[in-house]
């Protein structure tokens, strides 16, 4: 099982420079687990902890083949070989 | 130092002004590794605030893709101020994500939808740091100059 994650310039120091890995895991949650695993630390940036559990943070955005995950069941949304799965930092700010 | 052409600076502060009292929020991106702001999106600030920018996340995932089509990179990320200066406030600096980037900041807080100059100010900001930078506005920016 193979799925191609697309690393946002400014997680690439986890993954060496790789703008690309392959990882694999049948949901979102387990797909960040074995990314971890290869690359330590860019767990920590992509979800954080929300009463007893974890959640995707609020300013970074995954999708799964084109798909905003928040809509899709976010950490449980499911994935199958071949998927693709993108992960883009928001773009946002502001005075407040 | 941005260096930036005459007729995409005017884009950036008419843009700026339009959404008065809302902050703007676009980039002009350029090929990869080029540094030249060569391509302006104005995007839709989805925050629709006065105080907030946000893409909307669709709109960010399209804009990413085509420029991996296109073999663009962010090369100006800028956005408004309606109200204070033209510094990355906390926020900003939090959420900067685009280390190759240049941060541009339009303060719109003198004049507002009207007539008049704004502040335009260039930043660096990296892991947190912000530097700010020279701007230079050049009737064209061709890729020997920027190089």
């Amino acid at each position: 099982m193979a799925i191609e994650v697309r690393i946002p310039t400014i997680l690439r120091t986890y993954t060496g420079g790789e703008k690309a890995v392959d990882a694999d895991g049948a949901t979102l949650s387990a797909l960040i687990d074995a990314l971890d695993a290869n690359h330590p630390g860019i767990k920590d940036r992509l979800v954080e902890d929300k009463g007893n559990g974890i959640e995707l943070r609020r300013f970074v955005n995954v999708y799964i083949n084109d798909e905003d995950v928040r809509f899709i069941g976010s950490l449980d949304a499911g994935l199958s070989d071949g998927d693709q799965v993108v992960i883009l930092p928001a773009v946002a700010g502001g005075a407040a | 130092m941005l260096r930036i052409d005459q007729a995409t600076y005017d884009a950036l502060v008419e843009h700026a002004k339009r959404d008065h009292p809302v902050e703007a929020c676009g980039m002009v991106v350029g090929p990869i590794g080029s540094d030249r702001p060569a391509r302006h999106i104005e995007m839709v600030n989805a925050a629709g605030s006065p105080t907030f920018y946000e893409y909307d996340s669709t709109d960010l995932f399209q804009l990413y893709k085509e420029m991996d089509d296109r073999d663009e990179e962010p090369v100006v990320i800028y956005h408004s101020h309606s109200a204070t200066e033209a510094y990355p406030s906390v926020t900003d600096i939090n959420l900067a994500g685009e280390p190759g980037a240049h941060y541009v900041l339009v303060s719109t807080r003198e004049h507002g939808n009207n007539p008049g100059p704004v502040e335009f100010r260039s930043y660096r900001i990296i892991d947190g740091v912000v530097t700010e930078e020279e701007v230079t506005i050049v009737d064209t920016v061709i890729p020997e100059e920027s190089s």
